[in-house]
């Protein structure tokens, strides 16, 4: 455990990592922090193991042949890798990690409004993950992560009702989460932390809250109609006894479409609080970035049916879906200039935090981008199940709200840990995921124009060259995710003890001890500035060291 | 809203409901009410997913739908849904009882509508078994040979869309007895604390919330009741 890195010796006081050491001290701890790092600890197990399935796509891709496995293997691999991926570390990883870490610090709180409930999230999504691995290891499912009928009620042979549990499970498990950062948000800010000095990163995950509060209950639903269907051999969603599939289609994409913005919006809100810091400027166009987080979280509810547009519904609806979804990219194009109109004049620096909020930039806006290829009727019939889908929601997906992640894990580590971590290690292994993302899914958008569909286990001849491009990144990729891992769990030992505030950053985060004590501030913090206010820290200040 | 709590933040140490990490009770209470809507608000986001469910198959099914909804006793209908606002009285009487701190009243209103959840209960349970002694419980053993009388003429029903109907059924009104089943018990232990003084005017958020969600999960019968039972008896 983590705890045990620091010496005692060396602390001047307590913080919540020294408050107890035992295992019990941990698991039924309500600290909103070390239950982030209970989290930290279950989504990177997931995440290996889902990279892991990504593996074996990746190498059974590597030949034209299907040597490696077979059509019905190849099913169940590319399914667990994203259900895990998905559901056990998209959709919790960074509210789940970075938000309960840093949402009650960040407003000045001494925890979340419900600090049991937020254990309960963690046990809920650890149930669910044991569940999930049991349903792996007695033979997995094969329903691609959609669930789609009437393939998952009639067809599949395999374990759908207890993937499908897992997955319900995994959901409410979000639903207390979010409803936990909403009431935190509205009751507990610091005295004089109006809603337009609160840092973008809460208000990314407050957006992102109201999407898990709405979206998720109705994919809960969803999924027990299509479990009690299978167990009861009921025609809720199957056409052969008056049921319609595409109503389950548009159940499930009303969450899993809004789900995507669960993911990505965190992420879009650490790359707000990197982008200043590293550019020592006050955000630009603080109001229009707030509320173009809430804008996506509505206008996410729109457009689910652009999933649907060659499964038969009308050309009339697609046209409205069509056209709704080209217009969320507005608040997302907003992000994106406010962005680099922040790093305009700024004062640049290149530490690893800020080579991965570039890397987000420029890989959410291709990702982005060629959403609205797909957001185009006459595009999306030609890519529709091609790689082209594929590459662009890994853009999003990998090369958005992972590159987030890991540059907020990168700059809120020496907080976290109270451990500075190797910055030669973080710059290359940056360099390796960026390059290493880079030569895997693009050629895959090449493949999925010229014709390449989606999961099948084998392809004809012509399509090899790009897809051991593909696989060779793969590798790159998978070393620059496992050196943040090595040197990480190094710093917890050997890492130079860090300041409380080595980034001179603004933020109530940086005001207090790394790592915090357990109530987070010794007195609760009276805030009067704006956030971003880095034209107000002056320089001389910044060379003092801070905090201890 | 930062500004109605930010008053006072010293913790009232002789409250020994308030916990360590609010600064006044008061904030405690704005919490937990908030969290309880916004919980409302998921459970009417679960139950939506299947009134949509309900709503497309009726229009794509009606006369199998009308038909099977006639096999529904609406007597017993109509009494559990007044077994159902009797019960919302008490619960708002409780809380009443609760704010006044007269924990005799609070305990007997809390007993009252446990009393009265089971009783709708026990009349759901009887309507479920004439369910199976007719074979109107979808799966293998399923039957319906009834026809949809549309004021004119008798006209044969499929028995697979009246199936439909008879799933959504199950699933809509046991989803909402296992909420009520739930309430019962949450009632229970309330009444149990409520007994051994855990409530005084000064903190009751606990009767309050549980108020709260009674009442939805009545709301939810109130529309349950017409949807299921009362399709096409208008006429």
């Amino acid at each position: 455990m983590a705890s045990a890195a620091i010496p005692a010796n060396q602390t001047p006081k307590t913080n919540y990592l020294t408050n107890g050491y035992g295992l019990k001290s941990w698991l039924l701890t309500t600290d909103h922090k070390r239950i982030a790092v209970l989290y930290l600890i279950s989504v990177t197990v997931f995440f290996f193991l889902g990279g892991f399935f990504a593996m074996l796509i990746r190498l059974e891709l590597l030949t034209p042949q299907g040597d490696l496995m077979q059509a019905d293997s190849y099913n169940k691999v590319f399914t667990m890798h994203g259900m895990i991926m998905v559901f056990f570390f998209l959709i919790p990883v960074v509210p789940a990690v970075l938000g309960n870490f840093l949402v009650p610090i960040m407003i000045g709180a001494k925890d979340l409004a419900f600090p049991r409930i937020n254990l309960l999230s963690w046990y809920l999504y650890i149930i669910a993950g044991t569940l999930f691995l049991h349903c792996m290891l007695i033979g997995g499912v094969d329903t691609g992560w959609t669930f789609y009928t009437p393939y998952s009620t009639v067809g599949s042979n395999t374990n759908v009702v207890e993937a499908g549990l897992a997955v319900f499970i995994a959901g409410f498990s979000s639903i207390f989460t979010g409803l936990n950062f909403i009431v935190t948000i509205h009751r507990m800010r610091a005295p004089g932390l109006t809603w337009d000095r609160l840092p973008l990163f809460i208000w990314a995950n407050y957006a992102t809250s109201i999407i898990m509060v709405l979206g998720t209950p109705v994919v809960a639903i969803t999924i027990v109609l299509v479990a009690v269907e299978r167990l009861f051999h009921l025609g809720i969603f199957d056409p052969k006894l008056g049921g319609d599939p595409l109503l389950f289609q548009h159940l499930f994409w009303f969450y899993s479409h809004p789900a995507v913005y669960i993911m990505i919006l965190p992420s879009m809100g650490v790359v707000s609080e990197l982008i200043t810091c590293f550019s020592r400027k006050r955000i630009f166009g603080y109001k229009f970035i707030a509320l173009s987080s809430v804008a996506i979280a509505v206008l996410g509810f729109l457009v689910w049916a652009h999933h649907m547009f060659v499964a038969g519904i009308s050309l009339y609806a697609a046209m409205i879906f069509s056209f709704l979804t080209f217009f969320i990219g507005v608040p997302s194009a907003i992000k994106v200039f406010n962005w680099t109109a922040t790093l305009y004049r700024g004062s640049i620096s290149y530490a690893t935090p800020m080579l991965y909020a570039f890397g987000f930039i420029g890989l959410f806006t291709i990702g982005g981008l060629t959403g609205l290829f797909l957001a185009t009727l006459g595009i999306d019939v030609h890519v529709t199940d091609t790689y082209f889908v594929v590459a662009h929601f890994h853009y999003v997906m990998v090369g958005g709200v992972l590159m987030g992640y890991l540059g907020g894990m990168h700059f809120w580590w020496p907080k976290i840990s109270g451990r500075m971590y190797p910055e030669g290690w973080a710059k290359l292994s940056a360099l390796l995921v960026f390059v290493g993302f880079n030569l895997t899914f693009f050629p895959q958008f090449i493949l999925g124009y010229v014709g390449m569909p989606r999961r099948y286990w084998q392809y004809p001849d012509e399509f090899q060259v790009l897809n051991v491009l593909s696989t060779a990144g793969s590798s790159v990729l998978a070393v620059g995710y496992l050196l943040p891992m090595i040197y990480f769990l190094w710093s917890l030992r050997y890492g130079p003890i860090a300041e409380a505030n080595p980034w001179n950053a603004a933020g109530l985060e940086w005001q207090t001890t790394s790592p915090p004590p357990t109530f987070n501030f010794d007195e609760t913090p009276v805030v009067t500035w704006e956030a971003y206010n880095y034209d107000e820290i002056a320089p001389k200040e910044l060379e003092a060291p801070v905090g201890r | 809203m930062a500004d109605s709590h930010a008053t006072t933040l010293e913790p009232e140490a002789h409250n020994p409901a308030l916990l360590h990490h609010f600064a006044d009770a008061q904030q405690q209470k704005n919490a937990a009410s908030l969290g309880m809507w916004l919980f409302l608000v998921t459970e009417i986001m679960f139950f939506g997913g299947m009134f949509c469910a309900y709503l497309v198959y009726r229009l794509a099914h009606f006369n199998a739908f009308a038909a099977a909804s006639q096999q529904l006793s609406i007597k017993l209908g109509a009494f559990n849904t007044a077994v159902l606002l009797v019960s919302s009285l008490t619960v708002v009487l409780a809380v009443k009882a609760a704010e006044a701190g007269n924990r005799k009243q609070l305990v007997t209103y809390l007993v009252i509508t446990v009393l009265l959840g089971l009783t709708f209960l026990v009349v759901k349970g009887f309507e479920y078994a004439e369910k199976f002694e007719r074979h109107h419980v979808p799966g293998p053993t399923f039957s319906f040979t009834d026809t949809f009388d549309d004021g004119s003429q008798k006209i044969p029903v499929n028995p697979n869309e009246a199936q439909l109907y008879f799933s959504l059924y199950f699933a809509m009104t046991g989803m909402h007895a296992l909420h009520m089943i739930i309430g019962c018990g949450l009632f229970t232990v309330l009444a149990v604390f409520a007994w051994k003084g855990h409530y005084s005017p000064g903190y009751f958020t606990p009767i309050e919330n549980a108020g709260l969600y009674w009442h939805l999960v009545d709301i939810i019968w109130i529309y349950l009741f017409p949807l299921l039972y009362l399709i096409s008896r208008h006429r």
